[in-house]
Protein backbone atom coordinates (compact mmCIF):
# COMPACT_ATOMS: atom_id res chain seq x y z
CA UNK A 1 0.00 0.00 0.00
CA UNK A 2 1.35 3.31 -1.06
CA UNK A 3 0.25 6.65 0.97
CA UNK A 4 -3.40 6.79 1.25
CA UNK A 5 -5.15 4.26 -0.74
CA UNK A 6 -8.20 4.98 -1.81
CA UNK A 7 -10.47 2.19 0.20
CA UNK A 8 -12.92 0.05 -1.64
CA UNK A 9 -16.56 0.78 0.01
CA UNK A 10 -19.51 -1.15 0.66
CA UNK A 11 -22.69 0.02 1.94
CA UNK A 12 -25.80 -1.83 2.88
CA UNK A 13 -28.81 -1.32 5.34
CA UNK A 14 -29.28 -3.87 8.14
CA UNK A 15 -31.12 -3.31 11.30
CA UNK A 16 -32.04 -0.17 10.27
CA UNK A 17 -29.27 1.62 9.65
CA UNK A 18 -26.43 1.65 7.35
CA UNK A 19 -23.77 -0.85 7.12
CA UNK A 20 -20.64 0.93 5.74
CA UNK A 21 -17.39 -1.33 4.97
CA UNK A 22 -13.98 -0.09 3.79
CA UNK A 23 -11.44 -2.08 2.87
CA UNK A 24 -7.49 -1.31 1.62
CA UNK A 25 -5.11 -3.69 0.35
CA UNK A 26 -5.15 -7.01 -1.07
CA UNK A 27 -8.55 -8.58 -0.97
CA UNK A 28 -9.96 -5.14 -1.20
CA UNK A 29 -11.51 -5.90 -4.48
CA UNK A 30 -11.78 -9.48 -5.12
CA UNK A 31 -13.98 -11.98 -4.22
CA UNK A 32 -12.77 -13.30 -1.01
CA UNK A 33 -13.43 -9.87 -0.02
CA UNK A 34 -16.69 -9.96 -1.44
CA UNK A 35 -17.79 -13.50 0.38
CA UNK A 36 -16.48 -11.88 3.42
CA UNK A 37 -18.86 -8.60 2.93
CA UNK A 38 -21.32 -11.20 2.63
CA UNK A 39 -20.83 -13.04 5.28
CA UNK A 40 -20.49 -10.06 7.95
CA UNK A 41 -24.40 -8.77 6.24
CA UNK A 42 -25.56 -12.60 7.26
CA UNK A 43 -24.37 -12.41 10.97
CA UNK A 44 -25.81 -9.16 10.98
CA UNK A 45 -29.29 -10.02 9.38
CA UNK A 46 -29.18 -13.17 12.07
CA UNK A 47 -28.87 -10.58 15.18
CA UNK A 48 -31.66 -8.79 13.83
CA UNK A 49 -33.96 -11.45 13.53
CA UNK A 50 -33.36 -12.65 17.23
CA UNK A 51 -32.99 -9.19 18.50
CA UNK A 52 -34.58 -7.20 17.04
CA UNK A 53 -37.78 -5.47 18.97
CA UNK A 54 -39.11 -4.08 16.03
CA UNK A 55 -40.09 -7.52 14.97
CA UNK A 56 -42.98 -9.24 16.83
CA UNK A 57 -41.20 -12.75 16.67
CA UNK A 58 -37.65 -12.29 17.18
CA UNK A 59 -36.64 -13.97 20.54
CA UNK A 60 -36.01 -10.65 22.12
CA UNK A 61 -39.53 -9.64 21.50
CA UNK A 62 -40.80 -12.85 22.65
CA UNK A 63 -38.68 -13.04 25.78
CA UNK A 64 -40.12 -9.67 26.56
CA UNK A 65 -43.67 -10.55 26.46
CA UNK A 66 -43.34 -13.74 28.48
CA UNK A 67 -43.85 -16.49 25.95
CA UNK A 68 -40.12 -18.27 25.84
CA UNK A 69 -37.77 -18.61 28.71
CA UNK A 70 -34.30 -17.30 28.54
CA UNK A 71 -33.11 -20.55 28.75
CA UNK A 72 -35.41 -21.49 25.19
CA UNK A 73 -33.93 -18.34 23.26
CA UNK A 74 -30.27 -18.76 21.78
CA UNK A 75 -27.59 -18.76 24.15
CA UNK A 76 -26.46 -15.32 22.80
CA UNK A 77 -29.49 -13.83 24.10
CA UNK A 78 -28.34 -14.64 27.75
CA UNK A 79 -24.97 -13.41 26.58
CA UNK A 80 -26.31 -10.10 25.98
CA UNK A 81 -28.41 -9.77 28.66
CA UNK A 82 -25.13 -10.27 30.88
CA UNK A 83 -23.59 -7.58 29.15
CA UNK A 84 -26.45 -5.72 30.02
CA UNK A 85 -26.34 -6.05 33.38
CA UNK A 86 -22.72 -5.78 33.85
CA UNK A 87 -23.35 -2.19 32.34
CA UNK A 88 -26.11 -1.53 34.43
CA UNK A 89 -24.11 -2.60 37.73
CA UNK A 90 -21.38 -0.44 36.02
CA UNK A 91 -23.35 3.01 35.60
CA UNK A 92 -25.25 3.04 38.95
CA UNK A 93 -28.51 1.74 37.04
CA UNK A 94 -27.95 4.81 34.41
CA UNK A 95 -27.96 2.28 31.69
CA UNK A 96 -30.57 -0.91 31.53
CA UNK A 97 -31.99 -3.04 28.84
CA UNK A 98 -35.21 -2.86 30.74
CA UNK A 99 -36.80 0.56 30.41
CA UNK A 100 -39.72 1.56 31.88
CA UNK A 101 -42.01 3.55 28.88
CA UNK A 102 -44.34 6.17 29.47
CA UNK A 103 -47.30 4.51 30.85
CA UNK A 104 -44.56 2.70 33.24
CA UNK A 105 -44.26 -0.59 31.59
CA UNK A 106 -41.23 -2.44 32.06
CA UNK A 107 -40.21 -3.37 28.53
CA UNK A 108 -36.81 -5.55 27.36
CA UNK A 109 -35.08 -3.83 24.87
CA UNK A 110 -31.12 -4.77 24.06
CA UNK A 111 -31.00 -2.39 21.66
CA UNK A 112 -27.59 -0.62 23.42
CA UNK A 113 -25.91 -3.98 23.87
CA UNK A 114 -26.78 -5.36 20.39
CA UNK A 115 -25.37 -3.28 17.51
CA UNK A 116 -21.63 -3.32 19.56
CA UNK A 117 -21.36 -6.70 20.18
CA UNK A 118 -23.45 -7.50 16.49
CA UNK A 119 -20.49 -5.89 15.00
CA UNK A 120 -17.78 -7.29 16.79
CA UNK A 121 -19.12 -10.65 15.53
CA UNK A 122 -20.04 -9.43 12.17
CA UNK A 123 -16.74 -7.97 11.85
CA UNK A 124 -14.31 -11.50 12.18
CA UNK A 125 -14.44 -12.82 8.58
CA UNK A 126 -13.29 -9.82 7.06
CA UNK A 127 -10.68 -9.38 9.99
CA UNK A 128 -9.87 -12.91 8.44
CA UNK A 129 -8.42 -11.50 4.68
CA UNK A 130 -4.99 -11.72 5.40
CA UNK A 131 -3.29 -7.85 4.27
CA UNK A 132 -6.34 -6.63 3.95
CA UNK A 133 -7.22 -3.34 5.74
CA UNK A 134 -10.92 -3.43 7.33
CA UNK A 135 -13.26 -0.11 8.72
CA UNK A 136 -16.75 -1.68 8.98
CA UNK A 137 -19.39 0.78 10.79
CA UNK A 138 -22.54 0.61 11.68
CA UNK A 139 -24.46 3.24 11.72
CA UNK A 140 -21.64 5.20 13.13
CA UNK A 141 -19.93 2.80 15.07
CA UNK A 142 -16.76 0.78 13.90
CA UNK A 143 -14.38 -1.53 14.06
CA UNK A 144 -10.96 -0.40 12.71
CA UNK A 145 -8.39 -2.80 11.55
CA UNK A 146 -5.11 -2.02 9.55
CA UNK A 147 -3.24 -5.59 8.96
CA UNK A 148 0.29 -3.94 8.90
CA UNK A 149 0.72 -2.57 12.34
CA UNK A 150 3.28 0.37 10.58
CA UNK A 151 0.34 0.55 7.87
CA UNK A 152 -1.70 3.88 7.38
CA UNK A 153 -4.10 4.02 10.32
CA UNK A 154 -7.78 4.44 9.42
CA UNK A 155 -8.23 7.92 10.14
CA UNK A 156 -12.01 8.24 11.81
CA UNK A 157 -13.65 11.86 11.54
CA UNK A 158 -15.78 12.67 14.76
CA UNK A 159 -18.93 14.15 13.84
CA UNK A 160 -20.31 17.58 15.26
CA UNK A 161 -23.53 16.88 16.95
CA UNK A 162 -24.97 20.01 16.47
CA UNK A 163 -23.78 20.35 13.00
CA UNK A 164 -23.34 17.41 11.00
CA UNK A 165 -21.55 19.02 8.01
CA UNK A 166 -18.57 19.26 10.49
CA UNK A 167 -16.10 17.33 13.04
CA UNK A 168 -15.64 18.17 15.64
CA UNK A 169 -12.27 15.65 16.20
CA UNK A 170 -10.40 13.77 13.83
CA UNK A 171 -8.88 10.01 15.39
CA UNK A 172 -6.58 7.66 13.73
CA UNK A 173 -6.72 4.48 14.47
CA UNK A 174 -4.54 1.47 13.48
CA UNK A 175 -7.09 -1.10 15.34
CA UNK A 176 -9.60 -0.48 17.85
CA UNK A 177 -13.40 0.50 18.10
CA UNK A 178 -15.31 4.18 17.74
CA UNK A 179 -18.54 4.84 18.96
CA UNK A 180 -20.26 7.62 19.45
CA UNK A 181 -24.09 8.16 21.12
CA UNK A 182 -25.94 11.54 21.06
CA UNK A 183 -29.15 12.76 20.77
CA UNK A 184 -28.81 14.91 17.93
CA UNK A 185 -30.46 12.98 14.59
CA UNK A 186 -32.94 10.79 16.52
CA UNK A 187 -34.16 13.10 19.56
CA UNK A 188 -33.19 13.00 22.56
CA UNK A 189 -33.49 8.58 21.99
CA UNK A 190 -30.53 8.02 25.49
CA UNK A 191 -32.60 8.16 28.46
CA UNK A 192 -31.34 7.64 31.96
CA UNK A 193 -32.65 4.75 33.30
CA UNK A 194 -32.81 6.01 36.85
CA UNK A 195 -35.11 8.40 35.92
CA UNK A 196 -36.82 7.36 32.63
CA UNK A 197 -36.15 11.04 31.45
CA UNK A 198 -33.81 12.24 28.42
CA UNK A 199 -30.42 13.69 29.73
CA UNK A 200 -29.83 17.28 28.21
CA UNK A 201 -26.50 17.85 29.43
CA UNK A 202 -24.48 16.13 26.78
CA UNK A 203 -25.04 16.21 22.99
CA UNK A 204 -22.66 13.47 21.91
CA UNK A 205 -20.09 11.61 23.67
CA UNK A 206 -17.22 9.51 21.81
CA UNK A 207 -15.73 6.52 22.72
CA UNK A 208 -12.41 4.99 21.54
CA UNK A 209 -11.22 1.72 22.71
CA UNK A 210 -9.87 -1.85 21.82
CA UNK A 211 -13.68 -3.56 21.59
CA UNK A 212 -16.60 -1.87 20.06
CA UNK A 213 -19.07 -3.59 22.43
CA UNK A 214 -17.34 -2.22 25.12
CA UNK A 215 -17.25 0.86 23.95
CA UNK A 216 -20.57 1.17 22.59
CA UNK A 217 -22.37 0.84 25.56
CA UNK A 218 -20.06 2.94 27.53
CA UNK A 219 -20.59 5.60 25.35
CA UNK A 220 -24.00 5.43 25.80
CA UNK A 221 -24.45 4.99 29.41
CA UNK A 222 -22.20 8.18 29.92
CA UNK A 223 -24.40 10.19 27.54
CA UNK A 224 -27.16 8.97 30.05
CA UNK A 225 -25.39 10.00 33.23
CA UNK A 226 -25.23 13.65 31.53
CA UNK A 227 -23.15 15.40 33.28
CA UNK A 228 -21.41 13.28 35.45
CA UNK A 229 -20.72 10.79 32.15
CA UNK A 230 -17.02 12.68 31.43
CA UNK A 231 -15.79 11.80 35.39
CA UNK A 232 -17.30 8.69 34.79
CA UNK A 233 -15.54 7.63 31.70
CA UNK A 234 -12.36 8.72 33.24
CA UNK A 235 -12.90 6.73 36.54
CA UNK A 236 -12.70 4.01 33.86
CA UNK A 237 -9.35 5.25 32.12
CA UNK A 238 -11.50 5.79 28.34
CA UNK A 239 -10.39 7.75 26.15
CA UNK A 240 -13.30 9.57 24.06
CA UNK A 241 -14.74 12.81 23.17
CA UNK A 242 -17.55 14.80 24.97
CA UNK A 243 -19.37 17.79 23.10
CA UNK A 244 -21.73 19.45 25.32
CA UNK A 245 -24.81 20.68 24.82
CA UNK A 246 -23.55 24.12 24.50
CA UNK A 247 -21.18 22.51 21.57
CA UNK A 248 -18.59 23.38 23.83
CA UNK A 249 -15.71 19.94 23.16
CA UNK A 250 -13.87 17.71 25.79
CA UNK A 251 -11.32 15.23 25.47
CA UNK A 252 -11.53 12.87 27.80
CA UNK A 253 -8.31 10.28 28.63
CA UNK B 1 -21.20 7.60 -9.30
CA UNK B 2 -22.03 3.77 -9.79
CA UNK B 3 -22.13 3.95 -6.04
CA UNK B 4 -23.88 6.77 -5.65
CA UNK B 5 -26.66 4.25 -7.55
CA UNK B 6 -25.93 1.36 -5.31
CA UNK B 7 -26.74 3.54 -2.75
CA UNK B 8 -29.65 4.77 -3.92
CA UNK B 9 -30.95 1.16 -4.33
CA UNK B 10 -29.56 -0.19 -1.04
CA UNK B 11 -31.36 2.95 0.22
CA UNK B 12 -34.74 1.64 -1.39
CA UNK B 13 -34.35 -1.66 -0.17
CA UNK B 14 -33.97 -0.17 3.33
CA UNK B 15 -37.31 1.45 2.71
CA UNK B 16 -39.02 -1.55 1.40
CA UNK B 17 -37.54 -3.09 4.97
CA UNK B 18 -38.61 -0.42 7.19
CA UNK B 19 -41.93 -0.43 5.86
CA UNK B 20 -42.03 -4.44 6.01
CA UNK B 21 -40.28 -3.54 9.69
CA UNK B 22 -42.96 -1.33 10.82
CA UNK B 23 -45.95 -2.48 9.84
CA UNK B 24 -45.00 -6.01 11.11
CA UNK B 25 -45.80 -4.46 14.22
CA UNK B 26 -48.31 -2.44 13.95
CA UNK B 27 -51.99 -3.57 14.65
CA UNK B 28 -53.13 -3.62 10.97
CA UNK B 29 -50.54 -7.14 10.41
CA UNK B 30 -52.76 -8.57 13.29
CA UNK B 31 -55.67 -8.37 11.20
CA UNK B 32 -54.33 -10.62 8.96
CA UNK B 33 -55.55 -9.56 6.01
CA UNK B 34 -52.44 -10.55 3.93
CA UNK B 35 -52.09 -7.01 3.01
CA UNK B 36 -48.37 -7.02 2.82
CA UNK B 37 -48.68 -8.74 -0.96
CA UNK B 38 -50.67 -5.91 -1.38
CA UNK B 39 -47.73 -3.52 -0.31
CA UNK B 40 -45.55 -1.27 -2.17
CA UNK B 41 -43.19 1.42 -2.16
CA UNK B 42 -42.58 4.62 -4.66
CA UNK B 43 -40.34 7.48 -4.20
CA UNK B 44 -40.73 10.54 -5.86
CA UNK B 45 -39.59 10.69 -9.67
CA UNK B 46 -39.23 6.65 -9.23
CA UNK B 47 -43.34 6.21 -8.88
CA UNK B 48 -43.81 4.07 -12.14
CA UNK B 49 -40.99 1.80 -10.82
CA UNK B 50 -41.19 1.90 -7.21
CA UNK B 51 -42.59 -1.46 -6.40
CA UNK B 52 -41.52 -3.34 -3.48
CA UNK B 53 -39.66 -5.67 -5.15
CA UNK B 54 -37.51 -2.89 -6.37
CA UNK B 55 -36.80 -4.62 -9.46
CA UNK B 56 -37.52 -2.07 -11.84
CA UNK B 57 -35.55 0.88 -9.99
CA UNK B 58 -32.09 0.31 -11.90
CA UNK B 59 -32.25 2.41 -14.07
CA UNK B 60 -34.66 5.22 -12.74
CA UNK B 61 -31.94 4.54 -9.57
CA UNK B 62 -29.67 6.75 -11.36
CA UNK B 63 -31.72 9.78 -11.57
CA UNK B 64 -32.05 10.92 -7.53
CA UNK B 65 -35.57 11.90 -6.65
CA UNK B 66 -35.89 15.56 -7.24
CA UNK B 67 -38.06 18.21 -7.22
CA UNK B 68 -39.65 16.78 -3.74
CA UNK B 69 -42.71 18.60 -2.40
CA UNK B 70 -41.77 20.92 0.48
CA UNK B 71 -44.72 21.38 3.24
CA UNK B 72 -47.00 19.09 1.92
CA UNK B 73 -49.76 20.03 4.34
CA UNK B 74 -50.51 17.26 6.66
CA UNK B 75 -53.79 15.94 5.62
CA UNK B 76 -56.51 12.97 4.62
CA UNK B 77 -58.55 12.23 2.08
CA UNK B 78 -61.22 9.80 0.98
CA UNK B 79 -61.69 7.93 -2.42
CA UNK B 80 -64.06 5.65 -1.94
CA UNK B 81 -63.13 2.55 0.22
CA UNK B 82 -59.85 4.07 -0.24
CA UNK B 83 -58.40 6.36 2.48
CA UNK B 84 -55.20 8.67 1.82
CA UNK B 85 -53.22 9.65 4.97
CA UNK B 86 -50.37 11.86 4.89
CA UNK B 87 -47.66 11.62 7.56
CA UNK B 88 -45.93 14.42 9.20
CA UNK B 89 -42.89 15.91 7.61
CA UNK B 90 -39.96 14.90 9.98
CA UNK B 91 -36.37 16.43 9.68
CA UNK B 92 -33.59 14.30 9.86
CA UNK B 93 -30.08 15.43 9.17
CA UNK B 94 -30.40 14.76 5.08
CA UNK B 95 -33.82 17.08 4.71
CA UNK B 96 -36.97 16.24 5.06
CA UNK B 97 -38.46 12.62 4.98
CA UNK B 98 -42.82 12.26 4.44
CA UNK B 99 -44.82 9.23 3.81
CA UNK B 100 -48.23 9.05 2.72
CA UNK B 101 -50.11 5.88 3.21
CA UNK B 102 -53.12 4.37 1.50
CA UNK B 103 -55.86 2.55 3.85
CA UNK B 104 -58.17 0.65 2.74
CA UNK B 105 -60.42 -0.75 5.55
CA UNK B 106 -57.87 -1.93 8.04
CA UNK B 107 -55.54 -2.56 5.12
CA UNK B 108 -52.73 -0.29 4.08
CA UNK B 109 -52.63 -0.77 0.23
CA UNK B 110 -50.13 1.46 -0.16
CA UNK B 111 -46.56 3.78 1.15
CA UNK B 112 -45.26 6.79 -0.92
CA UNK B 113 -42.16 8.53 0.12
CA UNK B 114 -43.33 12.02 -0.69
CA UNK B 115 -40.37 13.94 0.91
CA UNK B 116 -36.95 12.45 0.31
CA UNK B 117 -33.71 14.12 1.58
CA UNK B 118 -31.84 13.60 -2.31
CA UNK B 119 -31.97 16.94 -3.10
CA UNK B 120 -28.33 16.48 -4.43
CA UNK B 121 -25.53 14.63 -5.16
CA UNK B 122 -23.68 15.82 -1.97
CA UNK B 123 -26.69 14.40 0.61
CA UNK B 124 -26.23 10.97 -1.28
CA UNK B 125 -22.35 11.40 -0.67
CA UNK B 126 -22.06 11.53 2.96
CA UNK B 127 -24.96 9.00 3.47
CA UNK B 128 -22.33 6.84 1.51
CA UNK B 129 -19.65 7.93 4.32
CA UNK B 130 -17.25 8.52 1.54
CA UNK B 131 -17.47 12.02 2.32
CA UNK B 132 -15.35 13.98 -0.46
CA UNK B 133 -17.29 16.92 -0.66
CA UNK B 134 -17.24 16.82 3.72
CA UNK B 135 -14.07 16.45 3.58
CA UNK B 136 -13.30 19.23 1.14
CA UNK B 137 -15.46 21.44 3.39
CA UNK B 138 -13.22 20.71 6.23
CA UNK B 139 -9.96 20.13 4.63
CA UNK B 140 -8.64 23.49 5.77
CA UNK B 141 -9.88 23.38 9.25
CA UNK B 142 -9.60 19.09 9.86
CA UNK B 143 -6.63 18.76 7.71
CA UNK B 144 -6.14 15.44 5.99
CA UNK B 145 -9.56 13.34 4.98
CA UNK B 146 -11.42 10.67 7.14
CA UNK B 147 -12.16 7.33 6.33
CA UNK B 148 -15.40 7.01 8.30
CA UNK B 149 -17.30 9.33 10.33
CA UNK B 150 -18.48 8.47 14.09
CA UNK B 151 -21.73 9.92 15.09
CA UNK B 152 -25.03 9.32 16.94
CA UNK B 153 -26.58 6.62 14.87
CA UNK B 154 -29.14 7.93 12.72
CA UNK B 155 -31.48 4.94 11.99
CA UNK B 156 -34.04 5.47 9.01
CA UNK B 157 -35.83 7.19 12.21
CA UNK B 158 -37.04 10.03 9.77
CA UNK B 159 -39.19 7.33 7.77
CA UNK B 160 -40.87 5.51 11.08
CA UNK B 161 -41.16 8.84 12.58
CA UNK B 162 -43.42 9.89 9.27
CA UNK B 163 -44.66 6.52 9.10
CA UNK B 164 -45.83 6.42 12.23
CA UNK B 165 -47.63 9.75 12.30
CA UNK B 166 -49.42 8.60 9.42
CA UNK B 167 -50.72 5.47 11.11
CA UNK B 168 -51.59 7.34 13.97
CA UNK B 169 -53.97 9.27 11.83
CA UNK B 170 -55.26 6.06 9.70
CA UNK B 171 -55.96 4.97 13.75
CA UNK B 172 -54.12 1.74 12.85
Amino acid sequence: MTGVAAPTRRVEQVMGMPISLALRGRHADDQLGEQAWEAALTELRWVDEVFSTWRPDSQVSRLGRGEVTLAECHESVAEVLRLGDDARVSSGGAFDVCLSDRDGVRRLDPSGVVKGWAVDRAVAPLLALADTDVCLSAGGDMVCHVADPDGEPWLIGIEHPLDPTRLVARVPVHRGAVATSGSAHRGAHVVDARSGRPQEALASVTVIGARLTSVDIDATTALALGVDGPDWLRSRLRTGIVVWADGRAETVS
Amino acid sequence: MKRIVLWVLSTLSAVVVLFGYHTSTSSVMATGTGSEGAFSTSLTGQTASGTSSGSGTTSSGAAPPTDTPTDTPTDTTTDGASTTVVGDAVQTRYGPVQVQLQVSGSTITNVSVLQYPDQDGRDLQISNFSLPQLVQDTLDSQGDSVAMVSGATYTSEGYLQSLQSALDQAGL
